[in-house]
């Protein structure tokens, strides 16, 4: 691989020595601490490990030492072991057992001491060693002015590479070193550990090692900043040397002959080469674009100016690029395009082809696009053979429907049996049942449009599942809640009174308010509304009606307009009419007037009612708090929330600090999918509570509330005025995109073509001899047989034209921005 | 009705026009709506004129409805399947099994409450006819013979002209809209010398006791030949059928006009040497001679012409002088012609062009696929007549065919002359893959008039929506937004119903091995009726329709999409048959249509910025679909879920490790479920 290591060896070797025989480690040398002094040479580097007595430990260490001897020889350092025995006490010998160590010598000056924990592995030995050794060509930084000094130094001089690893020791530090070893002359090393450092340059994806080149020998000016260039496969030694490579090459070579003759490193190296085509009336701007292109392929492919005047070959009178495939006897394909960009894509795509191709090869295939990723249509299939007590409901059809409907009082489940989200439906429908079993007046029926369409029809139903309520005398009412068993149980029980209630004394008022009225239904409707009106409000009354109906089953309405109502209204500060809310689970009742008694307006008035001031939020509550299209600022807790926090936020939501939020708390034990919000905004995730404001309306940016601080009303306030000053900085930003196609769809359009092309070179003869029918019909099967297997393979189209190529356009972005 | 009853309907102006008109102040009554022939045909639209409340009636010159059926088919067994039995409950899919029925609101009169028989017998249908224009009170003037039918120009007129009908006692009607439902009333007679000597099928004997020992030549090869043969074939000596085509099966064809199944037990005697046979010749290459026994003999036109006139039939050429083992060389003691029947051109005005003369000239009046003649704007053509537009190819010349038509005419109509545009549900594209599997499911009309009648599923801007339009004419698709009066600015699926291309044709061996196709990947070469949905960006232009390529029934798609064909025909299957179809749909629309649990809906609103449609029209709108414990536990065991409550605590236990990324690994499934979620996340 590296051809250049013998010209770099330095002499060096190393040592181990033991007390006693080891047959695992028998490759290493094993010297008297004596007679290993007396081997080392004047500029030669040695690796030591003194030893002194065996242990299961150390004979792990020797195992990994034992394979570096091979790797650090080529690098010119030799490794020994050294024995300390009682007779020869040498200052290296450590005094206990577990406190010895490996020494690097070069010649006989010490240059580093490594408890043996430092070497883990055999990666760590040779990244440490030579990290050591090669403390000159590798500068270790740890911030931004570090980098800009050494950049701002070789600026007209030479170039860099900089790397960023997780940490001192792991296989690409190994790689960096490696590289290092060899290049450290030509180009100045850069290596960090800092992530920091990392994410102030600009790079995305800072979990991962990073390397850049800095085209800082070209820069004149001072002021300019170095060309960076990122490499983009995984740090491995033969990755950073092929990088290295590419680099080395010339940015943009002319060249006047035949494009499939051409070969330059790029094409050992495995890379495309891509020809702008020029002529003489454009050279000059033609040179500036493919100078242009060759900085975007940088690393990615060679990129020629070829010249068509003098050229010998013919090439398309139109075409403007050559694209040639690194392997070999592929023809070159001449393009027509008008763009740079689509001179990238075009290489990435084709880059990106081979890619599949290989993940095929290697078994890898990518999602299959027959298996199910709808998850409720996988949940209901996986459950289809569970047996739903389905005897709890009433199964009608279109002899029965009318009569039963006209009966009784019924809720009706319309819904498909083929319907994927109709039988998830059912599931908790019949939940409604088994928790109503024998205590309602309400009949639990259903109808399976797949069998009765007409019936369905005719009840304007077009879609599943569809849930209605027939009531005697009423028209029927479609429930609009959540599909769960909690909602539509609510919507059940509460309606077993009409609305709104109509109330008729002052002391059965003052019943319905404090709940004792309702006691039974008041745990499906934490809040009980009621309307005061004076008996001549008729309008209002009749609007106030209509809202109570609307929403009947949703929350406990109740109507007063006897003569003694000024009563209420003086007790409860409201001057007529007025809504009064009893909050029950607080205990509380409010008053709100009645501007308008418009009865969309009351619904409206209602609802907002509903919300709390900081509710716990739910998968089911959630919607209600989201259309206020106001940031959410979420207390994440695991369990309920700390009473203190709750007061902190409660006094700043009475302070008028959060009126344009949403403020709210999130228990993790009722809603663990909180788990998953959590993990899409911090990594990784400080301790709980956190507090997060999640801009989700309006640019999506994620801000969290420092966790080293306490949640308290003065941290909160100055917090929330860095935000709104824009000092703090978000943590993340939600992603954007579209919801696309999650997989491809077989493009049946592209087989008929290419059938039918096909078709048209086959000739079965008409006429045959009767004698040769059976024969013939025989291999007319087979023939069939290969038409109908040639196209499918060929043809299994995996991706669209189009999605593919806004996915590269998309990532060809990307890297713009990396650099 | 008279003259009072009409007149309010159309005011004074009209009134005043219509007098100074026609000035032999005999004011003919006039209706926007006149039908011919109270068959099933002009009953069915009768019906349709009559639920939607408008101004028609239907001329019959018969004292009863089906005066055909009274005849006709002579031997009394109809060949339209009376299936009362299919094992589902809905009446919409039974439809597809019964070829008799009429469409109407109301059940009782489905054709099974008329005929316990599979192959009813005609006079079932003349009694159902019959109860169906009474039950439903349809407008009829019976005994109305229209001798004559003449166009007068009038510019106030809907068409520009009305249609002038007279009757047999020379009462002049006048018509907005005239909608011919005669069917093929005149028998087809193929001129020959000696053709005289055949009896027609339409007055043969149908008593086997008339053939006793008879040699017997029958001329045609459909189903009323085929019938009269079955009906004779064990009395006769043998019987020799003869024709210029080939037998086609309709097994084979796939169209219901061919020979069926029930008829062919000729076919079975001849391959069997049983002394029957077939013949191919064109007939009118013939001649018949009469003997002096009053025997007839077969030979060529050419020989008679060779011969002088007035020769004796004994001193004729007959081929077998020459061909001694010429076919037909046994003289027959009958010929009976049975070659189908013919349109009555004859009563039509020549100014109403009816006839311009094409293929079908003398059988069918050239219409287009709106039914509309090409000759007269307003007069269009209905049931058995209207058949050029299917013919040979679907069921538009039949009651399960053309009841369908019919509907689709009336619904053009409601949106020509009073503006009611063609009905359409809308709904949220949540609704979409639903909607097309609910139609090709159980739609009746797309089943029976493949090809011919189409859904066609209209888009809303930005695909939130769409308007679902049933069973509209797909030939007519280029003047879609014209015909029903809706848009289709931003693209349109159709719902076509196809046989595999090359499955069909009278020389197809319909049983080889492979027939049947049950992989999803290669639904495109189905070969037994199957749903077929074609996606457009844009509606086709009527050159695109006009010039489609060879055996398309629509042109050239932007995407297509066939749902395998099904041995049940039902397309329900998750992975077989929904799966595929929603992948296409997302792919052509650009979006994602998977449904989702109100747990990942809350998942995405707070962790995106967009949300996919179904969480958007359902979740966000307070209607999400909360899934139950044991849904929950299949969504984990299909690590289509994290496992929140158990990946917590793993978080918990290792927080300070990054990339816990990973999805909880069972290994019997690979990456692609899990990661299914999130993939766009990995796709951009």
């Amino acid at each position: 691989m590296f051809s250049g290591f013998d010209v770099f060896r330095v002499g060096i070797s190393f040592v181990i020595m033991c007390i006693f025989y080891m047959p695992t480690v028998n490759s290493l040398p094993e010297l008297s601490p004596q007679k290993y002094f007396s081997t080392l040479q004047p500029g030669k580097a040695s690796l030591a490990y003194f030893c002194q007595a065996d242990s299961p430990r150390t004979s792990v260490f020797l195992e990994e030492l034992n394979e570096a001897v091979r790797p650090l020889q080529d690098y010119g350092i030799s490794v020994a072991k050294v024995n300390c025995v009682k007779e020869e006490i040498s200052r290296y010998c450590g005094k206990e057992k577990d406190l010895m160590k490996a020494y690097l010598f070069k010649g006989n000056i010490l240059l580093r001491e490594f408890p043996t924990d430092t070497l883990f592995d055999v990666n760590a030995i040779v990244a440490h060693v030579l990290f050591a050794l090669l403390f000159n060509e590798v500068k270790y930084i740890t911030n931004l002015e570090d980098l800009q000094n050494i950049e701002n130094a070789l600026k007209g001089k030479a170039n860099i590479i900089f790397s960023y690893v997780r940490a001192i020791g792991i296989p690409e530090h190994r790689a960096v070193m490696e590289a290092a070893f060899v290049y450290g002359t030509t180009y100045q090393f850069v290596l960090t550990t800092e992530i920091a450092l990392l994410e102030s340059i600009g790079s995305e994806d800072v979990e991962y090692a990073h390397l850049y080149f800095f085209h800082c020998k070209l820069v004149l000016d001072l002021t300019q900043q170095c060309r960076r260039t990122l490499m983009e496969q995984p740090l491995t030694t033969l990755n950073i040397h092929l990088f290295i490579k590419t680099m080395k090459a010339p940015l943009l070579t002319e060249v006047a002959e035949d494009p499939q003759q051409v070969s330059t490193v790029h094409l050992q190296l495995g890379l495309p080469l891509v020809f702008i085509v020029s002529q003489q009336a454009t050279y000059e701007a033609d040179r500036r674009t493919a100078e242009w292109v060759a900085w975007r392929l940088l690393g990615k492919a060679g990129v020629l100016l070829l010249l068509r005047d003098s050229l010998e070959v013919n090439i398309p009178q139109d075409a403007n690029v050559v694209f040639k495939r690194a392997e070999k006897g592929v023809p070159v394909e001449f393009l027509v395009l008008h763009d740079v960009d689509l001179i990238i894509s075009h290489v990435e795509n084709n880059m990106h082809i081979e890619e599949i191709q290989e993940d095929e090869d290697n078994d890898m295939e990518g999602p299959d696009i027959d298996v199910q990723d709808d998850e409720v249509a996988e949940t209901v299939f996986r459950d289809r053979k569970r047996k739903l007590p389905l005897e709890l409901t009433v199964e009608l059809t279109e002899e029965t429907f009318n009569a039963t409907v006209m009966a009784s009082d019924s809720i009706v489940l319309f819904y498909a049996g083929w319907q994927a989200v109709s039988m998830a439906f059912l599931q908790s429908y019949i939940d409604v049942a088994v928790k109503l079993k024998g205590t309602s007046a309400m009949l639990l029926t259903r109808i399976n449009c797949a069998d009765w369409s007409d019936v369905c029809t005719k009840q304007n139903v077009t879609e599943f599942p569809i849930v209605k309520m027939y009531k005697k005398g009423e028209n029927p009412v479609s429930y609009a809640g959540m599909l769960g068993t909690e909602d539509l149980l609510k919507f059940i029980q509460l309606n077993r009174i009409s609305y709104p209630v109509n109330i008729t004394s002052i002391q059965e008022a003052e019943e319905y308010l404090s709940g004792e009225l309702y006691k039974d239904l008041i745990s499906y409707s934490s809040v009980s509304v009621l309307g005061l009106f004076s008996p001549t409000m008729k309008t209002a009354k009749e609007d106030f009606s209509e809202a109570g109906n609307y929403l009947k089953g949703y929350v406990i309405t109740g109507i007063y307009s006897e003569e003694d109502v000024l009563l209420l209204s003086t007790k409860y500060v409201a001057s007529l009419p007025a809504l009064l809310l009893a909050r029950h689970t607080e205990g509380k009742i409010e008053s709100v007037p009645l501007a308008s008694t418009h009865a969309q307006d009351i619904v409206q008035i209602i609802t907002d009612a509903l919300l709390e001031m900081f509710p716990e939020i739910t998968v089911e509550n959630l919607p209600s708090y989201f259309r206020l299209q106001k940031p959410l600022l979420i207390l994440f807790s695991d369990g309920s929330v700390n009473p203190q926090y709750k007061k902190a936020i409660l006094t700043l939501v009475k302070q008028k600090y959060l009126d344009s939020f949403t403020p709210c708390w999130l228990n993790l034990k009722n809603t663990p999918v909180g788990r998953g919000i959590l993990r899409a905004y911090f990594d990784p995730l400080p301790p709980l509570p956190l507090l997060v404001l999640v801009n989700l309306h309006s640019g999506g940016q994620v801000f969290a509330f420092p966790s080293d601080q306490a949640i308290i009303e003065e941290n909160l306030v100055l917090w929330l005025k860095k935000l709104e000053a824009g000092l703090e900085n978000h943590i993340t930003i939600l992603p954007a995109q579209e919801w696309k196609p999650p997989l491809p769809a077989y493009d049946f359009l592209s087989m008929i073509d290419a059938a039918t092309s096909q078709h048209g070179t086959r000739k079965v003869p008409k006429c045959m001899k009767e004698t040769d029918v059976q024969e013939n019909d025989k291999e007319q099967h087979e023939d069939r047989l290969a038409v109908r297997k040639e196209p499918i393979e060929t043809l299994r189209i995996k991706h669209w034209n189009r999605s593919n190529w806004f996915k590269e356009a998309e990532k060809s972005f990307r890297h713009d921005k990396e650099l | 009705m008279g003259l009072s009853a009409a007149a309010p309907l159309w005011g004074p102006p009209g009134l005043l026009l219509a007098i100074a008109l026609h000035p032999a102040l005999s004011v003919p009554p006039r209706r926007d709506y006149c039908v011919l022939g109270a068959g099933p045909a002009g009953l069915q639209m009768a019906y349709f004129l009559q639920r939607a409340g408008r101004d028609y009636a239907v001329f019959e010159r018969a004292p009863r409805p089906g005066s055909f059926f009274t005849r006709y088919p002579r031997h009394r067994k109809l060949i339209s399947i009376n299936k009362r039995y299919t094992g589902k409950a809905n009446a919409e899919f039974n439809l597809r099994h019964d070829w008799n029925s009429l469409l109407s609101h109301d059940p009782r009169l489905l054709f099974r409450h008329y005929s316990r028989a599979y192959f009813p017998d005609a006079r079932d249908m003349v009694r159902y006819l019959g109860d169906f224009a009474d039950t439903l009170g349809l407008r009829v003037q019976y005994n109305t013979t229209i001798a004559h039918v003449t166009l007068d120009k009038d510019r106030q007129a809907w068409n520009g002209h009305y249609f002038i009908l007279t009757d047999q006692k020379g009462q002049v009607h006048q018509c907005s809209v005239l909608l011919v439902a005669t069917g093929l009333s005149v028998p087809n007679q193929v001129d020959f010398p000696g053709s005289e000597y055949a009896e027609g099928y339409e007055s043969v004997s149908v008593n086997p006791e008339d053939f006793i020992g008879q040699n017997v030549l029958i001329l045609g090869r459909g189903n009323s030949a085929f019938e009269t043969a079955e009906n004779i074939l064990g009395v006769t000596n043998f019987i020799h059928m003869l024709s210029r085509s080939r037998v086609r099966l309709s097994w084979a064809t796939h169209y219901v006009g061919d020979l069926r199944a029930i008829n062919n037990g000729l076919l079975d005697t001849y391959q069997l040497k049983s002394l029957d046979g077939l013949l191919e010749s064109d007939l009118t290459d013939l001649a018949i001679l009469k003997d002096s026994k009053g025997k007839f003999h077969v030979t060529l036109k050419f020989f008679l012409e060779e011969a002088s006139t007035n020769q004796s039939a004994d001193s004729i050429t007959l081929p077998q002088d020459d061909n001694d083992n010429f076919a037909m060389r046994v003289p027959y003691d009958r010929v009976i012609r049975c070659l189908g029947w013919n349109f009555d051109f004859s009563i039509f005005n020549k100014s109403l062009r009816l006839n311009s003369g094409n293929a079908f000239g003398k059988k069918y009046p050239l219409i287009r696929a709106s039914y509309e003649s090409k000759g007269s704007r307003g007069l269009f053509i209905l049931g058995t007549a209207s058949h050029s537009v299917d013919y040979r190819k679907s069921a538009g010349g039949f009651i399960h065919g053309f009841r369908y038509t019919v509907r689709a005419v009336h619904r053009l109509l409601e949106h020509r002359h009073h503006s009611i545009t063609w009905p359409a549900t809308k709904l949220p594209i949540t609704q979409l893959t639903s909607s097309i599997v609910r139609r090709v499911n159980e739609a009746s009309g797309l089943y029976q008039m493949f090809g011919v009648l189409a859904d066609v599923i209209l888009l809303k801007e930005n695909s939130t929506a769409f308007e679902y339009l049933e069973e509209f004419p797909i030939q007519m698709l280029a003047q879609l937004e014209t015909l029903t009066g809706r848009k289709a600015k931003h693209g349109l699926f159709v719902i076509n119903m196809e046989y595999g291309r090359n499955f069909s044709g009278p020389d197809k061996d319909v049983f080889f091995d492979d027939r049947s196709v049950g992989h999803t990947e290669d639904a495109w070469q189905s070969n037994f009726l199957h749903p077929v949905i074609y996606y457009y960006r844009h509606l086709p232009t009527e050159q695109e329709v006009r010039f489609r390529p060879a055996h398309w029934p629509l042109p050239r798609p932007t995407a297509i999409h066939h749902i395998v064909e099904d041995f049940l025909t039902d397309w329900t299957a998750p992975i077989g048959h929904i799966l595929p179809l929603r992948r296409f749909l997302e792919n052509c629309l650009d979006t994602d249509l998977r449904s989702f649990y109100a747990e990942s809906c809350f998942l995405f609103a707070l962790t995106r910025q967009k949300l996919p449609p179904f969480c958007q029209q359902g979740y966000l709108r307070m209607q999400g679909l909360v899934s139950t414990e044991s849904l929950r536990q299949h969504r984990v065991e299909s690590r289509l879920l994290r496992d929140y409550a158990l990946t917590g605590r793993r978080l918990e236990d290792s927080s300070q490790q990054p990339g816990d990324q990973e999805p909880l690994g069972s290994p019997l499934v690979p990456g692609p479920l899990a990661q299914s979620l999130d993939s766009n996340k990995e796709e951009l």
